[in-house]
This record gives C-alpha cells, structure tokens and sequence, in this order.
C-alpha cells in the first residue's frame, strides 16, 4: 500500500524552542522584580503592571486585526514589552496614563516598523519617553516605598538626592530596592536573579551587562566624585534604572547587535552615555536614553562587525 | 612525524588520555544512535535489483548492456562517461530486465538498469584476488579503483579515482581518513571501523601509497569510544599514522572542519583540501578500496544503516546496491506506527523521499524513517536577531541576513555575506528558534548565483 510521505529539505530536525518559548522565559525572568515591585510599592504596582500589559495586548490584537496580519498576541513578546514598560514608571502613575503607555509602546514602538523583529528602538523605553515629555511632572514625581528606613528625603529617588542634596543612600536599601524610583527598578537583587535565569537559559549573553554595567560605574568612580578615583562606585551601579536597563533592557537582542563584539562597544556606549546624563546632564538618570541612543547605532555596528566570510568590502 | 609517533609509542598498551580537538561554532544535537551496538548483518538475495547509472557526482554512466542480456555479479553495465564519472557494476547474477527511467532518491527519475536474479549469484571472471597487490604501482590503483567505480561512500559520492589523482602542482602531504559520523542516528561507519578494522588501515595504506604521502591521521568523534581503541590497536605498529579523537559536535565529518581540527589548516574559500595538501577518505570508501584492490570486487554494496523511530527492527545492514527501499525496511521488520518522512542520509543533511521504489545507492548512508508526529510542520515567524545561527555557523557566514536577502531575491547581497561558502551543513535552520528556513533560502540563493555566474558552489562537503 502506498505511503504518504512527507517530503522537504534538509534538515528535518529542529531544536525544541521557540520564540513563544523565549518570550515567556523573560517573562519568568520578570517575576522576582515583580514581587519585589509588589512588595516595596504596595497593590498600585500590580494595577500599573496589569494595565501597561492588558493595553500593550488590546493594541498588538487591534492593529493587526486591522492589518490583516496573523493575530500574534500569545507569543509573549507583547507581555514583555508591557511588564518591561510599567517597570519604568513611577509608584504615583494615574492608571490611564500607564494605559496609554502601553498603547504607545506598541503602536509607536513596534507595530509602526512591522512589528516583532522589526522595530529598532526597544518599544518600552520609547513609551517611557513620549510619557516623559508629555507628562514630566507626574512621571518624575516619587513616592516613597512602604518600609522608610532613614529621613523623609528618601521619597526623592537616590540619584536626585545625590545630584540636588549629596544625600548618598545606603547601599543596603538599593541591594534589597528599598528606595524611591519607578517601580521595578529598585531592587537590584530581584533583578539579577532573573537575569541569571536568562543567561542559564542562554537567552542572554553576559556581553552587554558587563560592559555596560562596568563602564558606567567605572566613569562614575573616575569623575563622580570630589576628585578623580572618587565617585561612588557601588552607588553608581546599583541606584537607578542602570540594572534594569542593562539586564533587560539593552539585552533586547531586536534592538541591539548580533555579534558578541557588537555587543560589548553597545554596552560600553550604553554606559558612557549613562555616565554623561548623571554626572553633566539635566536629568539625574540617563539610562533609558543611552539604550535609546544607542539603539540607534545598532545597525551601524552591524555593518561593520560581521562574521569573517561576511564581510561586505 | 616524530612528535606523534612517540606518541603513539607511549600510549599503545594504556588507553590514552584524550586529547581532544575541533573546529568553531557547530551543535551537538542529540545523537540518537540507537544502532550502534548492532553488528552489521548480510541482507539476503532478493529477486530483483534497479541499479541507476548516476549514483555520483558527474556525468551518468552509459549502459553497455541490453534488455535480455544475461549479466554475472560484478560485471560491468554502465560505463564512465567523461573525467568526473562512475562505472557501475551489476550487484547480483541474472537477467537485465529493464532499462528505463526510475525513481532515483536524489532528484527526478532517471535511467536505471533493472536485474532479475537467477538466484546463483554468480560472480564475474573478472573478479580475481591479487596477491602482489603491495607492488602495484600508483597508477595501476588508480585503475584499478576506477575500474571498480569507487565513489566517496560518506554520503556525497565524489569519483574516488579523481580526488586520488591531484593535480600536478598540488603538493599532497597528508590523508585524513574520516571517521566521525556526525549526523545523528547513522551508526555504518562506527560499525565498520569495529569489525573491518584490518581492511580499513589496508586501504588507508593503499591510499597513501597512491599519494606517496607519509602522514596518515584517522578522525574518529568521542563518543565511539569502541571504534578509537579498535584503531588504535590497529596501527599500533604503524610509525606514521595516528587516530584523532575529536569532539563530539556536527559537522565534525566535513572536510574543512576536520582539517582545521586535526591540522589546524584552512582551506581557503572556494578552494578544495588538496589546496593545503590534504586528501580526506571516509572509512567506508577505504575498505571498498581494499576489497578492490585485494580481491578484485568492484563497489556493489554497501553498509546502510536503518533506523529511527519510525522502524520496527533497526539495524546496520550490508545491501547490494540497487536494493529497494522497500525490500530493506520490509527486512526490517516494516514501519512502526505511521510513517512521517523517509531520509536517505541523516537527519541534518539527508533527502526526504516521496516513495519507497527508491533503490539504495553507493551514497546511501542509511535510510531513516521519522514518525508522523517528528514530521510536524513548525510556524515560522520573523527574525529577532538573536545571532545563533551566526553562532554556530563553521562557515563565518551570516546565515540571518543571506537568507533575508535570498527571500527577497536580493541574489548580489546574499554574496556578499558569504552565500557561496555554504556548506549546507543546515545547523543555521536547525537552532534558529524562529524556525526560519535558513539554510533552503542559502541553497536557493546559491542555486541562483551558480546558474548566473557559472562559479562554483560546491565545497567538498560530505555527508559522514
């Protein structure tokens, strides 16, 4: 009796992950910071989580529906962008600001280039952005964590009470994230611990992190102090959104280089540009900037850092 | 040359700490070599064989026989045509039946020679021992090995005679001989260099005669732990040739990645291992040597290794060549549960056939049958530029961006990045968790650019 076979071109085997698979690994990632973004800021967290996520899905389902393209809104990505984008607001945030947020991140951020894979700046940062401009009061006012340990400053974050009133926070309350700041970029700990998972996962590489993380505490110890070999070194790496933005958010491999050097001179740009905006600029945090910036260049590393067969003359 | 053999004095008696070595990038999928503790097995006579006249690379050979006539076991009936070609030989004693267009496992149908046995299997006159064969002269092995239609028994079935007669200008100094079988499931070679040990060193010393070369190494992966002891003690005594434990990692049997692991040379882009002095033979293609020139048989069966989940009985059988697909898995035992696809070859670099009339070829290295449920179609979605198929591509090509180009038929680009490199190993298509066609779109890119230019995409891979 004849057989109905399957006929195709090599290869007929495949590794077992996927897309959908990674995306929801980030999201695992995320959990830690999650709980600790719970416990340090209250039930407001979860809302401006929930919000940010269920208005990043509506949007990917809406406007691909509308384009007649495969509803994609379960591969994860979306969650992601969502989770990733309530991590950079504040505690006081209205919800429907967060909500619009997270329509901005993926209209603006995403579907507008053609969705997944396609867009060149990381959709989070660039809602975080367009909210910044429009509402810079409500989204650079801080409201204090649950547990204050010391005086009533702390409602400012660490990096303002260092760049207006040379108030160093205790890096203790930065370790554990029990500080003012948008909500899931407190606590450092939380943080690295899903960003081990992920470089278990092998879904990171340690490239970015390390350059980033390393050169913008490094040009903070060299100038961020009184004199030269000064500046708060710890301090640097742990206040602010520095993790966050080097553990999940450089590490977007859409919006960053390919190859692992590519990598590495995208962190070492991500953190001299942080370094810039806290010890010169207006601002008291540049992160997301410099990851925007440099998003920028990414295609630019690219071209010029190829695999050896591959490069273009 | 002294270097090693102080070497292998030192390590004959004791197993030897290995050593091992490899090539960048490349996977280690799971090896799913279920076979490989099955001694190989004579598959009986059969009634009828379908031997087609291209089973290489080059032209087809011509038929020199015609329907009616009676032909012995090793008789020739197709005829080298050209430089680059084969002669094929009559696998069984009977009668020429047929000479028609057939299904062929490798592309469209084409000219087969069909034989019905008489059931005595009688062997041509022409098939003699040769006792002097050690005085031979180099080109009577050349002959000698063309005359007995020897191809490249890995999978990619290049004229063995061609690859042992370089160029004047090229200086050859070494013979690898190729026993990694790195593609999951396929166990012929591992069993092979177990129990034709003896004949296998033959013909690498046949080899290097014909080459007047002194250094010898045989490449073996690590985990045919069996296989490297075998040989080891094979060549206790030989003074210039060395077994190379390699890493277990596909594609470790390519030429080039089995040069740059055991000689640390690189052969340049486009070019072939005699650029750098270096004739790879897999081991297979060695022992059809040495049963040519020892005793006279020309190529007309081979060790097929039969496998996979969707094989009741697996098992390493030795089959005449021209021996249905059907007729083998029948001998098998059947499928098991429904069948999903039938490979000829392995999983990573095999051809998935449409039916079971294909007969087996001096190139088929095993005959895999995956179930319906690993034959599942997969989704594919767009590229996040996740870089691991720049990872683990052995070529330094950017496997992402030549297949980007090559699906929007942006052929120059696809160049650019390194399309003509490709090997096919097909390791771009097999991580990529976007499940995108990486390594077809390369192919058809390099289809495209070879049929425009003229240039050559063929890189000496082969499939072992």
């Amino acid at each position: 009796m004849p057989q109905r076979l399957v006929v195709s071109v090599s290869p007929h085997i495949r590794i077992k992950g996927n897309i959908p698979r990674m995306m929801w690994d980030v999201v695992i990632a995320l959990v830690p910071a999650t709980i600790a973004s719970i416990y340090f800021f209250g039930s407001k967290a979860i809302y401006i989580i929930l919000v940010t996520t269920f208005s990043a899905l509506i949007t990917e389902a809406l406007i691909q529906k509308l384009c007649k393209k495969p509803v994609t809104i379960f591969d994860g990505s979306a969650v992601v962008t969502g989770i990733l984008l309530a991590f950079n607001l504040p505690p006081g945030i209205p919800l429907w600001m967060a909500g619009v947020g997270g329509a901005i991140a993926i209209s603006i951020g995403k579907q507008a280039f053609g969705g997944l894979g396609h867009n060149i700046f990381n959709p989070a940062l660039v809602a975080r952005t367009i909210l910044l401009i429009s509402f810079p009061v409500v989204m650079t006012t801080w409201s204090p964590p649950r547990f204050i340990s010391f005086d009533a400053l702390t409602y400012a974050t660490p990096l303002t009470a260092l760049k207006m009133d040379n108030i160093l926070t205790p890096l203790k309350d930065l370790f554990i994230g029990n500080v003012g700041g948008c909500i899931g970029e407190t606590s450092a700990l939380a943080l690295i611990i899903g960003a081990l998972y992920l470089l278990l996962r092998k879904h990171i590489t340690w490239h970015i992190p390390v350059t980033f993380i390393a050169t913008a505490g490094i040009l903070c110890w060299l100038f961020g102090g009184a004199e030269l070999f000064r500046g708060p070194f710890l301090f640097h790496v742990l206040a602010g959104g520095l993790l966050l933005g080097a553990l999940f958010m450089a590490t977007d491999p859409v919006t960053s280089p390919t190859s692992r050097s590519g990598r590495m001179i995208f962190g070492m740009g991500c953190g001299a540009i942080t370094a810039l905006i806290r010890l010169k600029g207006g601002p008291p945090e540049g992160v997301s900037f410099s990851i925007l910036l440099m998003n920028a260049f990414a295609p630019l590393i690219d071209r010029f850092i190829r695999p050896r067969k591959s490069r273009v003359k | 040359m002294n270097l090693y053999v102080l070497e292998n004095i030192n390590h004959t008696n004791k197993e030897q700490k290995m050593k091992i070595r490899s090539f960048r990038g490349g996977v280690h999928p799971p090896e799913e070599k279920i076979t490989f503790s099955l001694p190989i097995q004579e598959m009986p006579l059969l009634k009828k064989v379908v031997i087609p006249l291209s089973q290489h690379t080059g032209a087809p050979a011509k038929p020199v026989v015609k329907v009616g006539d009676r032909v012995k076991r090793g008789q020739r009936i197709g005829e080298a045509q050209g430089s680059v070609s084969s002669n094929i030989h009559a696998s069984i004693s009977g009668k020429v039946v047929d000479i028609a267009d057939h299904p062929h496992p490798l592309g469209p149908p084409s000219l087969a020679i069909t034989i019905e046995s008489d059931g005595r299997d009688e062997h041509h006159p022409s098939i003699k021992h040769n006792n002097d064969y050690f005085r031979l002269h180099p080109n009577e092995i050349r002959e000698i090995v063309k005359e007995a239609g020897i191809v490249g028994l890995g999978g990619a079935a290049f004229p063995t005679h061609v690859k042992l007669s370089p160029p004047e200008d090229k200086w050859i100094d070494t013979v690898i001989l190729n026993g990694c079988e790195c593609e999951p499931y396929l166990t012929c070679d591992h069993r092979l260099m177990i129990e034709k040990t003896y004949e296998i060193i033959q013909g690498l010393k046949i080899i290097a005669k014909t080459l007047e070369v002194t250094s010898c190494y045989i490449g073996i992966e690590k985990n045919k732990r069996d296989a490297i002891r075998a040989m080891r003690e094979e060549i206790r005594n030989e003074a210039n040739m060395e077994v190379v434990p390699l890493k277990t990692k596909y594609p470790q049997g390519s030429e080039r990645q089995l040069i740059e692991a055991i000689l640390n040379r690189e052969v340049p882009s486009g070019g072939l291992p005699l650029d750098v002095g270096v004739i790879v033979q897999n081991v297979g293609t060695a022992l059809a040597i040495s049963e040519a020139v020892k005793k006279g048989n020309p190529l007309i069966e081979r060790v097929v290794t039969v496998t996979g989940k969707g094989i009741k009985n697996p098992a390493n059988l030795r089959v005449r060549i021209g021996t249905l697909f059907q007729d083998v898995i029948d001998y098998c035992g059947g499928f098991r549960g429904k069948p999903g696809k039938m490979i000829m070859g392995g999983p990573l670099m095999g051809f998935s056939q449409y039916t079971t009339q294909v007969p087996v070829i001096k190139g088929t290295t095993g005959i895999l049958v995956l179930p319906e449920e690993e034959t599942e179609e997969i989704k594919e979605r767009s590229c996040i530029r996740c870089n691991r198929c720049v990872d683990v591509c052995p070529m330094d090509i950017s496997p992402n961006l030549i297949a980007k180009y090559a699906s929007k038929d942006r052929f120059d680009w696809a160049r650019e990045y390194g399309a003509l490199d490709c090997m096919e190993c097909g390791i771009c298509a097999y991580v990529c968790p976007a499940k995108i066609p990486l390594v077809q779109l390369i192919k058809y890119a390099k289809a495209q650019l070879t049929r425009v230019t003229g240039g050559t995409g063929d890189t000496g891979v082969t499939g072992g």
